[in-house]
């Protein structure tokens, strides 16, 4: 699939966004415009407002101002944490959206299934209660809810934090075979650059207080086209060489005397 | 398929063994306080405190007489239809409460004085509009087990958790859905203690109204008992109460309560289970 031709139809178009909670503003100005079947890597330092941003694209909060237009079909959302629903089984936490599709309950039940299977969760395990699931369990009980609607776009925030390293791969994996096959594209908020360079067509990064986006770098190569070497070269030429990224860790030393 | 069902039977087969295990130290409880019940006999005599047997036996007398099951029934009707009302004005209640603070602000005084009053007082005043009929009753058992409920619900409505409301809007769910799927599923867990509650009030309400308006059911039995000194009579009609109370708390309350916490028990590991 090659992105000039699908530049022309962007499947998400965000401009204008500002937000603000209780008058403090966080969000102002962000404008972020996603090609079809793209996936953008989302970076930038913690309490910037890629959440919020997130949040608003998805239709989840209403913002202060600016415009949102999405065309795609169906989009499936990860939040940072896991919101499952306590009372119900991680098969009926997966199904949850195709309920609300209003699909018969056989059917649910089977994609349902196929989810847990593309996010590598035991059968055994899709009758336990969130309340008896590992973290990172839930976390990926989340992920296959996003996927089972089958969506053409995905919001992914920092989903895969509570994995370890082999499952994080997989997961990584998943989302690299998805923008090939332009199964979905998505917006994935992440704090690991590694994991920003592996997947995504283009890295965006948002400035440290939420006004607007500072800049956006293409990735070099295609998702799933770059080993591990290349990642490696890449992150380490971000930050050492391009301003862009000379504040997206500054968090700590700013907040350290 | 049919391992999965075997599970979910074998599950449930569990909870009852669970349930009546439960049953079975409730009655241990029973046995101690019959046997406190039967020191006391032995200490102040017959006419003060009749043995617990000797109760017992007036109270199966009592339920073998087909009169005393139409009182007993009477009684039951006033109680349940009292408490069918309350349950409904303080579920619509307590969820409006929960979904809006404009609500909630308004609801908050108006309890606060319908709880400050005493419910004899409620007796009097109702005794005024309605003489001695069933709206007495009703009316009495109304004003007492509603705010027990609007309570219960309004606190469940507001401790839900917004988080999943956004997963659910992420996913496309309207109000209704949001309503239908989360809302009244969290408000559930918090309405059943609740309704248990003001069902127990709602009968100890509607046989004491019975008895100061003198309108039959228990409550009038229990005034006669009183008239005619009988202490054994009008204990045995106590023991009738508490057991109808106890019949529908066990065979009602307690087994939709389990089915509805059943995820909270999972993570509980097996000694620890109630
Ligand atoms: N519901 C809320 N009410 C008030 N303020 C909020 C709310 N949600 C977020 N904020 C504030 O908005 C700002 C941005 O939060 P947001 O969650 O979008 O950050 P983030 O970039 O996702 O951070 P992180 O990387 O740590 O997840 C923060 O300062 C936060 O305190
Ligand atoms: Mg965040």
């Amino acid at each position: 699939m090659t992105r000039e031709t699908t530049d022309a139809a962007p499947s998400l178009t965000l401009s204008g966004i500002g937000h603000a909670y209780l008058g403090r503003t966080v969000l102002d100005a962000v404008d972020l415009t996603l090609a079809a079947g793209e996936v953008a890597a989302l970076v930038g330092p913690s309490g910037c407002g890629k959440s919020t941003l997130a949040h608003i694209a998805a239709g989840v909060v209403e913002p202060s101002r600016g415009r949102v237009a999405r065309r795609y079909r169906r989009h499936g959302m990860v939040f940072q944490d896991p919101r499952l629903l306590p009372w119900a089984t991680a098969r009926a936490n997966i199904a949850y959206p195709l309920r609300l599709l209003g699909l018969p309950r056989r059917e649910r039940r089977e994609r349902a299934e196929q989810a847990a299977q593309r996010v590598a969760l035991d059968r055994a395990d899709l009758d336990k209660f969130p309340i008896e699931l590992s973290g990172g369990m839930r976390q990926r009980t989340a992920i296959a809810r996003a996927l089972a609607i089958d969506p053409d776009f995905v919001y992914f925030d920092e989903p895969f934090t509570a994995l370890d390293v082999a499952l994080k791969r997989r997961m990584q994996d998943l989302v690299i075979e998805a923008a090939r096959g332009a199964r979905f594209g998505a917006l994935f908020i992440t704090h690991d650059l590694m994991e920003a360079v592996r997947i995504a067509h283009r890295v965006v990064v948002m400035d440290a207080h939420g006004r607007g986006i500072a800049g956006t770098r293409a990735v070099p190569g295609k998702p799933g086209g770059r080993d591990d070497g290349t990642v490696y070269r890449l992150v380490a030429g971000f930050l050492s060489d391009d301003p862009l990224f000379r504040h997206i860790h500054d968090i700590d030393e700013r907040r350290t005397p | 398929m049919t391992t999965a069902r075997a599970g979910a039977l074998l599950d449930r087969l569990g909870r009852v063994g669970q349930f009546l295990w439960s049953g079975w130290a409730g009655l241990a409880g029973l046995a101690l306080f019959a046997a406190l019940w039967q020191a006391g006999h032995e200490r102040y005599g017959d006419f003060i405190l009749p043995a617990p047997l000797a109760t017992l036996a007036a109270g199966l007398t009592i339920a073998a007489d087909p009169a005393a099951w139409e009182l007993a029934g009477q009684t039951t009707l006033r109680a349940v239809e009292g408490f069918a009302l309350a349950a409904a004005a303080g579920a619509a209640g307590g969820l409006a409460a929960g979904y809006s603070a404009a609500t909630m602000r308004l609801a908050r005084p108006i309890l606060t004085v319908l709880l400050g009053v005493p419910p004899i007082a409620w007796i009097v005043l109702a005794m005024i509009w309605f003489g001695s009929t069933d709206g007495t009753i009703i009316t009495t058992v109304l004003v007492a087990a509603t705010p027990v409920v609007f309570v219960g619900v309004a606190e469940g409505a507001v401790t839900r958790d917004r988080g999943l409301d956004d997963m659910a809007r992420a996913f496309g769910a309207g109000p209704l859905a949001r309503l239908t799927t989360l809302g009244l599923r969290h408000v559930a867990a918090f309405l059943f203690p609740a309704l248990t509650v003001a069902l127990g009030s709602a009968f100890k309400v509607a046989v004491m109204a019975e008895l100061l308006a003198n309108t039959g059911g228990i409550g009038g039995a229990l005034a006669a008992a009183r008239a005619n000194l009988d202490v054994a009579e009008a204990l045995a009609w106590v023991l009738i109460a508490v057991a109808g109370l106890i019949a529908v708390e066990y065979t009602l309350v307690h087994p939709i309560r389990s089915e509805f916490e059943r995820w909270r028990n999972a993570a509980r590991p097996w000694g620890v289970k109630r």
